[in-house]
């Protein structure tokens, strides 16, 4: 176990840290009446699902100029705390059409990578074998589906919804919810030009209250006023969420990718003890006039148990397989990012409403984790959200609870509901898992039935088992280190910034190692000169991270640092 | 006092760029922000505007860019710029230093400013220049690296670091300053500037309405040409010491510091 | 033919380094094409005697234009070698790195309509005519720059071209007398060259000592400080210690700190990350001492010494003080 002698394995639950989001993040307006801004509808998020919902409602608006007028001068702004759209957006991606059509109507321009027009899973028996899965097992079947860049699609959508009216806040972040009583009444924004003790600069500038009529929580994966909401308005699941982490790398490649590929199996380990869930995607970039690329990723559920398991150097090791080494050839790294996914599924859901407040897309948990889908339910959540808002603003009414129906009666509800009980299983080791998820598949959902619920991810108890020696020693041309990766994220955080990242700094060991691997850029460390005590005061770096998310899900939490601040990401 | 700010749009420093190699052109893609040494030179107009010891009447922020520059211009005009100017023509794209300078001079020299303000450097390589091609442009006196303004009279006394160290300057109004980062600490705009920058004017301007002569810009006219990007010539491999006799160790880095004369 | 003016900046009775080594690339390219190599000075009288001018010739200047005007600022000296150029036909303007160099070459490219390439760490001759070399992304990539205008100005990066008396030739000193444009007289110098306190500049130094994680805690940059003495640098710091509290802002480099390219960078204790790398990756010299064999620093460093630096500064630190006393 965890220390060999005689010491009880550590669960990062034990070690909760120093915030009470409930109290912290939600609360009523402190500015003057005068001092506050008043918009229509305030988005905060401005991913997939908050620019669907943006667009789809000023579309409606459009032909409404009466309810138009009567939500302001302002009458839907999209808070974002990217320095630009796009800025924070990672994914594989796979996409299902349907909904941006949708949305989209008559222009096709969305950048794409072209359809999905042949695909292979294979099942690697080990860190040369690999066989492909025939026939292609029923989830990962992608005809019809496209190869996007979410960061690419963002900047387009964000496009569309500026010039349909929106205001974006890029640079912003959303720091707290505001309530009247139990209503949602809008959201205050981050403060900037605080220094590392918190104190304020000389330029510092505190965040403005906005006043919305109807919020909407885009916020993505790890959604900071989402978790404070569902603890201080009851809107939480029957079970927790719990979260993957996937990191990513885009390369440039001399032979164009033919397919899209998913794998199972290694390097993750099989036995139901090390609770190692997830696999990788390999996806074809190829577009007429640019160099061919590959979008290449692993990911790995964050309720494993190693002390030294991480995501970023599982990747690189998964390079090494000759399947792999084949596709990436002499090609060269252009683009690294990491950011965490929901795979809580259908249980994990909350309410998706409160009195003024709708939830939508990855914030809500919207990912179909058998099937590796989330970018078209955050835009068809985004879609709903938005006609169900304009019908009840018209009507005078806040009450969005129509929001939540409409998505359970969608494509959404449906999917979700089906793969409810799918990733559960692996708890049980992969083959095991594999076998009862598949039977799942083939009789869509309802066997085996029941309920099989899900475990919070900082539950898990921790262990150790030298997993580390088999990560690659980074050679900067093929594997690559932490540092260098983060560094061609553009992520540059002001030097003086406060830390934006609440975690219990006086831990076991154990825990400090656990998260000092877990984390793909760098921010936690081990202390050098910690001599070998129990106990070690935890270092954190907050000028490296990313923003993935998964500090959260495995013990700590992270909250938006100064708008602005993190990963730039152009392809991701 | 009328202050003009010129403000540039640039690709994100941070961003890694690179070749493409499909093209063999640097890869202009991505997403564009103000140059973050401009917020210094707007945050410097603003702090004369507001510390009272002379009137001044304007803030004009102006640009010369494609389309997306009016983003530049927005986010001037919420730190503070009454107003923007937009300067835009497809017969200015790709013009050199030269090209650049003597367009902007044209439009500066049609608002008459009694102070031009500019950040000594952009974030896309170019540096120290743009202030003195303008100003020769303008006949007008120009510092670049001023890291310190105080207004004296009809004059600015300025603080520079140059070659030798700290000089002071003081330089007649009307004059073009480019300012360095040391300058001050740019203030953060409020959200309601942010939201109201879109309503302030916004005078766009071709070259032809700036009395811009066609053959002094743009990428066919430039007097400077980049092409041809070559990898830098390869280091030579470094040698390694693993230090087991310090003393060994020491003398070996010594004579090695000595063959390369660093021990004058 | 073409003949190159290069604008030799001087102080207090010497020139700027960075001045004689333009001097030094003028003169060598002048040879490849036919040409001469050509100075202008600026500055009072009493300052600029014949025997200070006459050491240029050392550098291979031929002819030195001495103009009597301010000194220090930029203006005058664009309207004094426009003058020149015009009445004797050079082909390049020439700048050693430096900021009055950045300056005054950029009043120039207005003047003469000129091109204008800056940052420049080589210049070849191709077909009759001058080529810049200029890194670009970070340095890893070199763009050349080719000028189409009849005069070609050429600002190096600082310490780009190395200074070399390879002679004692004099060059013949020449007065000229300009006027002025009215707006190069708006400037007044009130002081010049002020040094301030404790500041050192550690983007002019020539050599940097500089310390990061591995000193292990604040006062291990004493022992940096000693060595930074005895070989004539200044002390500079990474980020992480900075953060850390062991050193001030002023002396960090990398990316969120400042660029340097010194002739050499000691780095002790420093990993090499590339956060660190893009601040000093163009110093001439790199020596990097750290325990950890495989820290990305020895892969970019020209002397590498694996070991532990507590033992190494301080006795590096009286070998060479005993080498410059002997």
């Amino acid at each position: 176990m965890a220390r060999g002698n005689g010491a009880r394995p550590v669960a990062p639950i034990e070690y909760p840290p120093p915030v009470d989001p409930a109290a912290e993040f939600l609360g009523a307006p402190v500015d003057p009446e005068d001092e506050r801004i008043e918009v229509g509808v305030a988005i905060v998020g401005g991913g997939q699902a908050g620019m669907a919902c943006a667009l789809r409602l000023l579309q409606l608006l459009e032909d409404d100029p009466a309810l138009a007028e009567s939500l302001g001068e302002v009458p839907v702004a999209v808070i974002e705390k990217g320095r630009t759209p796009g800025a924070h957006q990672l994914s594989g991606g796979v996409m299902n059409p349907a909904p941006i059509r949708a949305l989209c109507g008559a222009d096709d321009t969305w950048p794409t990578f072209g359809e999905v027009r042949s695909e292979t899973v294979y099942f690697m028996a080990g860190r040369r074998r690999a066989i492909p899965l025939k026939p292609t097992p029923p989830p990962f079947r992608n005809h019809g589906n496209h190869v996007v860049s979410v960061a690419e699609l963002n900047r387009w959508l964000a496009e569309r919804a500026e010039e349909a009216g929106a205001y974006v806040l890029s640079e912003t972040a959303g720091a707290k919810l505001l309530l009247d009583g139990r209503q949602v009444v809008g959201v205050r924004t981050g403060d900037k030009g605080r220094d590392k003790a918190g104190g304020e600069k000389g330029n510092f500038e505190p965040g403005s209250e906005i006043m919305a009529r109807a919020t909407v929580l885009a916020e993505g994966c790890w959604g900071h006023l989402t978790g404070a909401a569902l603890k201080g308005l009851g809107l939480a699941a029957k079970d927790p969420q719990v979260w993957a982490l996937g990191v990513k790398e885009v390369w440039e490649v001399d032979q164009p990718l033919d397919r899209v590929i998913h794998t199972l199996g290694w390097p993750l380990r099989p036995q139901a003890k090390y609770k190692e869930f997830g696999g990788s995607w390999i996806y074809p970039m190829n577009r007429e006039g640019e160099a061919p690329k590959v979008s290449i990723g692993f990911v790995v559920g964050l309720d494993y148990a190693d002390v030294q398991l991480s995501a970023h150097d599982v990747l690189q090791e998964f390079k090494l397989h000759p399947l792999v080494r084949r596709i990436l050839g002499d090609g060269k790294r252009v683009g690294w990012g990491a950011k965490a996914i929901p795979e809580g599924g259908y249980w994990a859901m909350p309410r998706l409403h409160a009195p003024g407040m709708v939830i939508c897309g990855d914030a809500a948990g919207m990912v179909n984790v058998p099937r590796l889908k989330g970018i078209h339910y955050a835009i068809r959540s985004g879609m709903l959200a938005a006609e169900t808002l304009y019908r009840q603003l018209k009507a005078g009414s806040t009450d969005f609870s129509g929001y939540e129906q409409a998505v359970h009666d969608s494509e959404i509800g449906r999917d979700l509901y089906q793969a409810r009980n799918m990733k559960q299983p692996f708890a049980k080791g992969l083959v095991l898992g594999g076998a009862i998820t598949n039977a799942m598949v083939v009789t869509r959902g309802r066997l085996p039935g029941g309920h099989w619920p899900t475990h919070r991810d900082a539950d898990q108890p921790l262990l150790r088992s030298g997993r580390a020696k088999r990560y690659p020693a980074p050679d900067g041309k093929y594997t690559f280190d932490k540092l260098s990766s983060v560094f061609t994220t553009g992520n540059a955080t002001r030097d003086d910034a406060p830390s934006h990242i609440r975690i219990e700094r006086h831990v076991p060991r154990e825990l400090a190692e656990a998260w000092q691997w877990m984390c793909p850029a760098g921010v936690y460390e081990v202390p050098e000169d910690a001599e070998d005590a129990r106990h070690v005061e935890l270092q954190v770096n907050p000028s490296n991270c990313v923003q993935c998310g998964a500090i959260t899900a495995k013990g700590g939490r992270l909250t938006p640092p100064e708008g602005g601040d993190g990963p730039r990401y152009g392809l991701m | 006092m009328k202050i003009c700010v010129l403000v540039k749009e640039v690709p994100d420093a941070a961003v890694e760029k690179r070749i493409n190699p499909s093209t063999g052109r640097l890869d202009r893609g991505g997403e564009k922000n103000l140059n973050p040494f401009d917020t210094h030179a707007i945050e410097a107009a603003m702090q004369l505007k507001e510390g009272g010891a002379v009137t001044v009447d304007e803030v004009v922020a102006v640009t010369m860019g494609p389309a997306s520059a009016v983003r530049a211009l927005h986010k001037a005009v919420s730190l503070g710029a009454d107003r923007s100017v937009h300067l835009s023509d497809a017969a200015l794209e790709g013009s050199d230093v030269n090209g650049t300078g003597y367009a902007l001079a044209q439009v500066l020299a049609a608002e008459a400013p009694d102070l031009v303000l500019l950040g000594q450097q952009s974030d896309d390589g170019e540096c120290y220049t743009i202030g003195a091609v303008v100003a020769d442009h303008l006949r007008m006196p120009s510092l670049t690296q001023v890291i310190r303004i105080d207004v004296e009279d009809k004059a600015l006394r300025c603080e520079r670091q140059a070659e030798y160290g700290y000089d002071t300057v003081i330089v007649e109004l009307p004059a073009v300053i480019s300012v360095g980062d040391a300058i001050n600490e740019p203030r953060y705009p409020s959200l309601k500037a942010i939201m109201g920058a879109k309503k302030k004017p916004l005078e766009t301007k071709a070259a032809v309405d700036a009395g811009i002569a066609p053959e002094r810009v743009g990428y066919e006219h430039a007097r400077a040409h980049c092409a041809d990007f070559t990898a830098p010539a390869a280091k030579e491999a470094g040698r390694i010491i693993e230090d087991e006799d310090t003393a060994q160790t020491v003398d070996q880095i010594v004579a090695w510091l000595d063959e390369r004369k660093l021990l004058a | 033919m073409m003949s190159i003016l290069v604008y030799a900046l001087h102080h207090e009775g010497a020139f700027n380094k960075n001045s004689l080594g333009a001097v030094t690339e003028g003169a060598r390219l002048a040879v490849e094409l036919g040409g001469e190599c050509h100075a202008l000075v600026l500055g009072e009288p009493a300052a600029l005697g014949d025997e200070l001018c006459d050491s240029l010739g050392g550098h291979g200047a031929t002819r030195v234009f001495r103009v009597e005007g301010p000194e220090g600022l930029a203006q005058p000296v664009v309207d004094a070698m426009a003058q020149v150029i015009r009445e004797q036909g050079h082909g390049c303007a020439l700048f050693g790195g430096g900021l009055l160099g950045f300056e005054i070459g950029a009043g120039l490219t207005a003047r003469l309509d000129a091109g204008v390439c800056m940052e420049v760490t080589g210049v070849r001759v191709q077909d009759g005519k001058l080529v810049a070399e200029r890194p670009i992304l970070q340095d890893s990539s070199v763009s050349d720059v080719h000028f189409r205008s009849d005069v070609g100005v050429i600002i190096g990066r600082l310490n780009a071209f190395e200074p070399k008396a390879a002679s004692d030739a004099t060059a013949t000193v020449e007065d000229v007398s300009v006027e002025f444009a009215p707006h190069s007289l708006k400037a007044r110098m009130v002081s010049r060259g002020e040094q301030r306190g404790a500041d050192v500049n550690i983007e002019d130094a020539d050599i940097l000592v500089a310390g990061g994680r591995g000193l292990g805690k604040a006062e291990g940059f004493d022992a940096l400080e000693d060595l930074a003495g005895v070989l004539g640098g200044a002390v500079a710091a990474t980020r992480a210690v900075v953060d850390a509290g062991w050193y001030s802002y002023a002396a960090q480099i990398g990316q969120t700190g400042k660029t340097v390219s010194p002739k050499l960078y000691l780095a002790a204790g420093i990993s090499g990350a590339i956060q660190h790398k893009v601040g000093m990756q163009g110093s001439e010299h790199i020596v990097a001492i750290n325990k950890d064999a495989n820290a990305p620093i020895f892969e970019f460093s020209d002397l590498g010494v694996v070991g532990d630096l507590n033992k190494i500064v301080p006795k590096l630190t009286e070998a060479v003080k005993a080498r410059k006393g002997a």
